[in-house]
């Protein structure tokens, strides 16, 4: 035991390697497993139900010169990118306001996490029934925002944005509660200190609450950047990717593929560039900000 | 500069003053029960504005699920409430719901069993086994937050057929489940990393294993983390629709949020039979939340509380 570091100098009991097993076989076969095989099926040629053939790269090379694929990417990094900026300071502002111990603020964000309760279904509905342009509530406020006809929907660059707007619905709450929880578990003896400093709010925010949220900023960050650039299930409730092609985003486009013109093949294609984009992007995030090295916030206070 | 963030400080109060002024003790305590003893008139408009984004939809929901079709054509969707009736739910009701409920239930439950049941054990094993297996199985949970469902849909489709799951709610379950285990993990072991050490030491002196451990300390440490999990393990699986729609096909295995999707299609433009339909179909998680909400601010107190 002289020999053992410092972190195992202890006698505890600790349990062997083999309690992770369980949890690793079903991430493994249901997670872990489609990613290696939507990667082999982009390979091939199949229609869902037949046999399925290896075509080689036939696939990707259709793909290269498929335009349709560049104009989705693009609408996928617009949505992707817009969803990030919209709801990243929305969520966080929400959750360290909601974090707050009032009375008014317990209120007010239980009201404000309503949206968690519904299902992407149904807010699409809902959403699908305000945005509609003859009896909906664009009808009313279009004339005021420049759509006379009450026609955001339909038109094919407001599309888009009012997918944004229903996301973001979705989605802040979700977010909110993640920065909400980590607000309270900020040490209040950080703020004690900066009071007696002599901080103010906006100082305390941008001292304290800001590099403490660090964490939950790269997670929340990773979540909305690849959940926005391969979700599409509101875009198929909504728009079915219309008007024309302009709310098609790249895994919209996919499914398309895949369930409606049964090319699994092809389809698979661009799942694979999807999965490889958003891995891509979640690895440079995480090994940007240090997150694989995560420790309690609380340790060694 | 202690002078003028003095001053910045009490300016809300209608107080200015250009000497910093110390806390006293009194003060200093009246701090660590409210983080903030000023109300914040910013935050406070802003909320109402945010407020409102939030609650039109849901006003929507709930107004015109208790009104006719030609009441909604002629009123719009935000009309005040003035006549109410319930024949929409009747409708909804004596259309297949009862089915797609008991099939939502039995989904949810098994997905909540099986995700805590897995991310428990392997949470604690991250945090307290040595084996570097499990720590590099804990950097591929961490990728698996960032796996894309939505893309993985035909790879898991073959595998479901593959399996001859297809068009059953396993079909349904497993992927959930798989997909949710990272975040549930990582939720765990965020938890469990908090327990102190020395507990650990003196329970085994006392003759603890690592099983007892994990459920005589580690458990009930653990219990808002536990509870985070279910509810959000809950929540995916009462509301995916990607997989029940994909995996599925029969209507008897449907799923309530196929079910609306139908709905629309089946009613079109009754939009208080759609609106009735989606509220009741969130009714039983509404009724949930109002239960386990104290549950999830509890619990999050308890991790605040530290």
């Amino acid at each position: 035991m002289a020999a053992a570091t410092a972190e195992g100098a202890d006698r505890a009991s600790r349990p062997n390697g083999l309690w992770i097993l369980p949890a690793a076989l079903m991430f493994g076969l249901f997670a872990g497993l489609p990613l290696l095989v939507v990667v082999g099926l982009s390979f091939t040629s199949w229609d869902g139900i037949g046999s399925i053939e290896f075509i080689g790269l036939d696939n990707w090379s259709r793909a290269i010169r498929d335009e349709q694929i560049y104009d989705s990417l693009w609408i996928s990094v617009l949505l992707t990118v817009l969803t990030w900026v919209i709801q990243t300071p929305l969520s966080l502002l929400l959750g360290v306001w909601a974090a707050g111990r009032q009375r008014n603020r317990a209120v007010l964000s239980a009201i404000f996490f309503l949206p968690l309760l519904l299902s992407t279904a149904a807010i699409a509905l809902v959403w699908g029934v305000l945005l509609d342009p003859n009896f909906g509530l664009a009808a009313k406020v279009g004339p005021y925002i420049g759509f006379p006809d009450g026609n955001m929907i339909g038109s094919t660059n407001s599309a888009l944005l009012c997918i944004v707007v229903v996301l973001s619905w979705q989605f802040i709450p979700f977010h909110t509660l993640l920065y909400q929880a980590a607000t309270r578990q900020i040490p209040q003896m950080l703020y004690d200190a900066a009071v007696i400093d002599g901080a103010n709010r906006v100082q305390q925010f941008f001292r304290i609450t800001l590099p403490q949220l660090r964490n939950t900023i790269v997670t929340s960050s990773v979540l909305m950047i690849v959940g926005s650039l391969t979700y599409f299930e509101t875009v198929l409730i909504i728009t079915r990717g219309g008007p024309g092609d302009a709310t098609n985003v790249l895994p919209y486009y996919m499914y398309q593929r895949a369930f409606q013109s049964y090319e699994m093949g092809y389809a698979s294609t661009l799942a694979a560039f999807l999965v490889l984009l958003g891995t891509a992007l979640s690895l440079i995030i995480v090994r940007f900000s240090g997150y694989s090295k995560m420790r309690s916030t609380l340790e060694g206070m | 500069m202690a002078v003028t963030d003095e001053r910045t400080h009490l300016r809300g109060s209608g107080i200015t003053v250009g000497v910093p002024v110390p806390p006293s003790p009194r003060r200093g305590r009246r701090f660590r029960s409210g983080r903030r003893e000023r109300p914040n008139w910013i935050a406070g408009v802003a909320s109402i504005v945010w407020l409102i984004f939030v609650i039109v939809p849901i006003y929507v929901i709930v107004r015109n699920s208790v009104q006719s079709r030609d009441a909604y054509i002629e009123g719009g969707p935000l009309s005040p409430p003035n006549e109410l009736t319930l024949e929409k739910f009747e409708q909804v009701l004596s259309g297949g719901f009862w089915t797609y409920l008991i099939n939502t239930v039995i989904v949810t439950v098994a997905t909540v069993a099986l995700t805590v049941g897995l991310a428990l054990p392997a949470a604690y094993a991250i945090v307290r086994s040595r084996s570097r297996l499990v720590g590099s199985m804990f950097r591929v949970f961490l990728l698996g937050l960032a796996i894309p469902a939505q893309a993985c849909i035909i790879p898991i489709y073959l595998i479901i057929i593959e399996m001859n799951l297809y068009d059953s709610l396993t079909a349904i379950v497993l992927p959930t489940v798989a997909f949710g285990l990272p975040l549930a993990v990582l939720v765990l072991t965020t938890v469990l990393r908090d327990v102190p050490r020395e507990l650990y030491e003196s329970m085994t002196l006392d003759g603890a294993g690592a099983a007892r451990l994990l459920w005589n300390l580690a458990i009930p440490m653990s219990r808002a983390g536990l509870v985070t999990i279910s509810i959000y393990s809950a929540l995916g699986a009462w509301n995916s629709f990607l997989f029940p729609l994909i995996l599925t096909q029969s209507e008897d295995l449907r799923v309530l949020t196929v079910g609306l999707y139908d709905f629309r299609t089946q009613y079109g433009i009754d939009v208080p039979a759609l609106m009735a339909a989606v509220l009741l179909s969130a009714l039983p998680i509404f009724v949930a939340y109002l239960f386990a909400r104290r549950w999830l601010i509890a619990g999050m107190a308890g991790l605040g509380g530290k």
